[in-house]
C-alpha cells in the first residue's frame, strides 16, 4: 500500500531580507495509511510550517511532497484548495467554526465547495456529527456549546468529506484535562475504529501520548521518530496490539 | 454553486441589519435623487417647450423690407412690394412652407353702446389660429369667404371683451370699428402676456381684405405669419420663401432683400438648451451623491473584509477557492447596490411625483433614469465591492488563520 504521505527532502525557506531564514530543511518523512501520528516540537522548531505544508496551506521551497502519490509541492493556491477540500481535514487548536451558524452548517462547509447538493450535504453532515456523538446538537450554534462540544464539531466538519487525512494542530490547547482526554478519545477511537489516517502537531507529551509515533522536530529537522512504525492498526482490528 | 454561496452572502448582510440598511441607505438617497432631479429637470423641459409651442415654434415672420427713397431708409415694413398675391406663390413654390397669413395692423377705436376702447386690430387670413396655435373660446373665426368678400366681421380678444362686453356674451354683438359696424363672430382664446409683457388679448382680428381696403387703404402688407411644415424645416422654408420673392420681386444677383424672414427657433432652441443644462446639471449633482454612496459600500465591504478574516481563512483552509470567496463579497456588495437602488427608484417616483404636484408641472418619470440607475446601483455593486472582494481572495489562509 502506497503511503498517504510521502516529504522527499523538504526545504522552507522564508527570504526576510538579508539572512534567508530556514524554517525546514531536508525533512524526509513517510506516514502510512492509519497511522496515528504526532509532531512535537517547541515553538519555532518548524513544526507549524511541516504542519501547513502538509496541510497543502503552504508550499515548500524546494523539495517533493506526495499526497497519496500525487506531487502536491508545485501546486497553485486555487488547486491546493481542491486537495484541502477533497484530501484534507483540519481540526484547529482554536476550533474555527463559523459563528452565528449551527453545527449542522458548519459540518456541511466543506461539500458546499465540493459542490455536493444540499439534501446530500445535510445527510453526511448529520453521519458525520453522530459521529462524534453531537447528533442531538445539530441545530446548536458554537456560543451555545461548550469548548469540548466545538471541538468535536470541528472533527465532525473535518471528516464530512472523507478525507485520506486529518490534521489537528494543537486540537486540546484550548480545552482542560477532562475535555482534552475526552477529544483525544474521538481522535484515538476514529483511528482504531474506522482506520482513518491522523498527523496530530502538539507540544504536551501527554497528548503525544495517544499517538502511535512521536516525530520531533528541532530547528527546522525531524530528530527523532520513535514509536511502533509497524504498528498500523487495521480496520478490522478490533483489539490493538499496540 | 451559485445559490449557496449567494445565500451565505445573503445571511451575512441579514447578520449586520443596521448596517446593511444604511450602506443602502447611500444608494437609495443617490438614487432617488437621480430620478427626482431628471424628472424635475424633464418636467421644467416639457414646460418650457408647451410654452414654446404655444408661440408657434414652427413659425416663421415675414416682414416687407424698408422702402428707401432718395436715400432715405424708412425701416422695416414700409417697402410696398410684399402683397398677398407674394404668400400665394410661396404657397406654391415654397415646399417647405404648410400656410401663410397675411398680417396688417391698424390702431382703432371701438365703439359698443356707450362703452369705447382703443387697440390694435390686425388683418389677418383664415389660417391664423391654425399658425399662431390660437384658437377661438366662444363663437366661430370668420371664413375664406368673408375674406374674399372682405366682409365687415371680426373675432375680438378677452381684453376688449372685457372692455366693452362687461357680463354679456358677445357673439352675435355689432361693435363699430372706427365708425364701420362689425359683426362680432368669435372671442379668441385668452393667452395672458406675451414674453415681452404685452397684453395679447387687447386685440382683434379682421379679414386682411377688409384691413387693407376699409382701415388702411393700401395694396401691399407689412407683414405675415408663415408657418413652416414641421419646427425642422423652419431653416429650409426661410431660404425657399427668400428664392420665391427674390424671383417674384426681380432682385437681381448681388442686391440686397427687400423683406426680412425671421424664425422663433431660435428662442425655442436656447429655452430647451437651457433646461436640458439644466437637466444635466441636477442629474450630475445626485449623482455624485450616487458616486458617494458606491464609496460607503466599498467602505463598508472593506471593513467586512477585515472583520471577516478569520471566517475566510476557516472557508479557505475547508476548501474555498478564489472564485468562493470573490463572489460572495462581490455578491454581497451587489446585493447592497441593488437593493439600494429598487429603494432609490421607488423614493425618486414618489419624490418626483411630489415635486411635480407642488410645481404644477406634468409628471414625468424617465423610464431611461429608472433603468439606467437600476443597472448603474448594480455596477456600482460590482465596481465598488470588486477591489474589496479581491482583497478578500487573495487573502493568504494562513495568514488569515492567525488573525485574531
Amino acid at each position: 500500500m502506497s503511503p498517504v504521505i510521502q516529504l522527499e527532502n523538504i526545504e522552507k525557506v522564508y527570504d526576510t531580507g538579508a539572512v534567508p531564514v530556514y524554517a525546514l530543511r531536508d525533512v524526509n518523512l513517510e506516514i502510512r495509511r492509519g497511522e496515528f501520528v504526532a509532531i512535537m516540537g517547541t515553538s519555532g522548531s518548524g513544526k507549524s510550517t511541516l504542519m501547513n505544508i502538509l496541510g497543502c496551506l503552504d508550499r515548500p521551497t524546494a523539495g517533493r511532497y506526495l499526497l497519496e502519490g500525487m506531487d502536491v509541492s508545485q501546486l497553485d493556491k486555487d488547486q491546493r484548495a481542491i486537495v484541502r477540500n477533497q484530501k484534507l481535514g483540519f481540526v484547529f487548536q482554536g476550533f474555527n467554526l463559523l459563528r452565528r451558524t449551527t453545527a449542522l452548517e458548519n459540518v456541511e462547509l466543506p461539500l458546499i465547495y465540493a459542490g455536493v447538493p444540499a439534501a446530500e450535504r445535510a445527510r453526511r453532515a448529520r453521519v458525520a456529527l453522530s459521529i462524534v456523538g453531537l447528533a442531538h446538537r445539530e441545530d446548536n450554534q458554537p456560543n451555545q456549546l461548550s469548548g469540548g462540544q466545538q471541538q468535536r464539531v470541528a472533527i465532525a466538519r473535518a471528516l464530512v468529506n472523507d478525507p485520506s487525512m486529518l490534521l489537528a494542530d494543537e486540537p486540546t490547547g484550548n480545552l482542560d484535562t477532562q475535555t482534552s482526554i475526552d477529544v483525544m478519545n474521538v481522535f484515538q477511537r476514529l483511528n482504531r475504529e474506522s482506520g482513518i489516517t491522523i498527523v496530530l502537531v502538539t507540544h504536551e507529551p501527554d497528548i503525544a501520548a495517544y499517538a502511535g509515533r512521536i516525530i520531533t522536530v528541532r530547528d527546522g529537522r525531524i530528530v527523532s521518530s520513535t514509536g511502533l512504525q509497524a504498528c498500523v492498526v487495521p480496520p478490522t482490528l478490533e483489539v490493538s496490539p499496540c | 454553486m451559485l445559490i449557496p454561496v449567494l445565500k451565505i452572502a445573503l445571511r451575512a448582510l441579514a447578520r449586520n441589519k443596521a448596517r446593511s440598511i444604511l450602506t443602502m441607505l447611500g444608494i437609495v438617497i443617490g438614487v432617488a435623487a437621480v430620478i427626482a432631479m431628471v424628472s424635475l429637470g424633464q418636467g421644467a423641459q416639457q414646460q418650457v417647450q408647451q410654452q414654446i409651442a404655444s408661440m408657434g415654434t414652427n413659425m416663421l415672420i415675414l416682414s416687407a423690407g424698408s422702402q428707401n427713397s432718395g436715400g432715405l431708409r424708412s425701416g422695416a415694413g414700409t417697402s410696398t412690394t410684399l402683397t398677398p398675391e407674394d404668400l400665394q406663390a410661396i404657397l406654391r413654390d415654397a415646399p417647405a412652407a404648410a400656410a401663410a397669413s397675411p398680417s396688417a395692423t391698424a390702431s382703432v377705436t371701438l365703439v359698443f353702446g356707450n362703452q369705447n376702447w382703443t387697440t390694435r386690430a390686425e388683418g389677418v387670413g383664415t389660417s391664423y389660429p391654425e399658425i399662431r396655435n390660437r384658437g377661438v373660446s366662444s363663437g366661430d373665426f370668420f371664413t375664406d369667404a368673408d375674406v374674399a368678400g372682405a366682409s365687415r366681421v371680426t373675432v375680438i380678444g378677452q381684453t376688449v371683451a372685457n372692455q366693452l362686453f362687461p357680463g354679456m356674451d358677445p357673439v352675435g354683438q355689432t361693435l363699430r370699428v372706427r365708425n364701420l359696424p362689425f359683426r362680432i363672430a368669435g372671442v379668441l382664446e385668452a393667452k395672458g402676456q406675451s414674453q415681452f409683457g404685452q397684453d395679447q388679448d387687447d386685440t382683434l382680428l379682421i379679414p386682411y381684405t377688409t384691413a387693407m381696403k376699409k382701415l388702411l387703404s393700401t395694396t401691399y402688407i407689412p407683414s405675415a405669419y408663415i408657418s413652416a411644415v414641421s419646427s425642422d424645416a423652419t431653416d429650409t422654408a426661410q431660404q425657399q420663401i427668400a428664392d420665391v420673392l427674390r424671383a417674384r420681386h426681380n432682385i437681381r444677383q448681388g442686391q440686397p432683400d427687400d423683406f426680412t424672414v425671421r424664425n422663433l427657433t431660435d428662442v425655442a432652441n436656447t429655452a430647451e438648451a437651457t433646461t436640458r443644462v439644466m437637466t444635466f446639471l441636477l442629474g450630475g449633482i445626485a449623482a455624485v451623491s450616487l458616486l458617494v454612496g458606491g464609496i460607503g459600500i466599498m467602505n463598508i465591504m472593506l471593513v467586512s473584509v477585515t472583520e471577516r478574516t478569520r471566517e475566510i481563512g476557516i472557508r479557505m483552509a475547508v476548501g474555498a477557492r478564489t472564485k468562493h470567496v470573490q463572489s460572495q463579497f462581490l455578491i454581497e456588495s451587489v446585493v447592497l447596490g441593488l437593493a439600494g437602488g429598487l429603494g432609490g427608484i421607488l423614493l425618486g417616483i414618489l419624490a418626483s411625483f411630489l415635486l411635480s404636484i407642488g410645481f404644477g408641472w406634468p409628471q414625468l418619470i424617465s423610464p431611461v433614469a429608472v433603468a439606467g440607475s437600476a443597472l448603474f446601483s448594480m455596477a456600482i455593486g460590482v465596481f465598488f465591492g470588486y477591489y474589496p472582494a479581491k482583497k478578500a481572495a487573495n487573502l493568504d489562509p494562513i495568514e488569515a488563520l492567525r488573525f485574531e
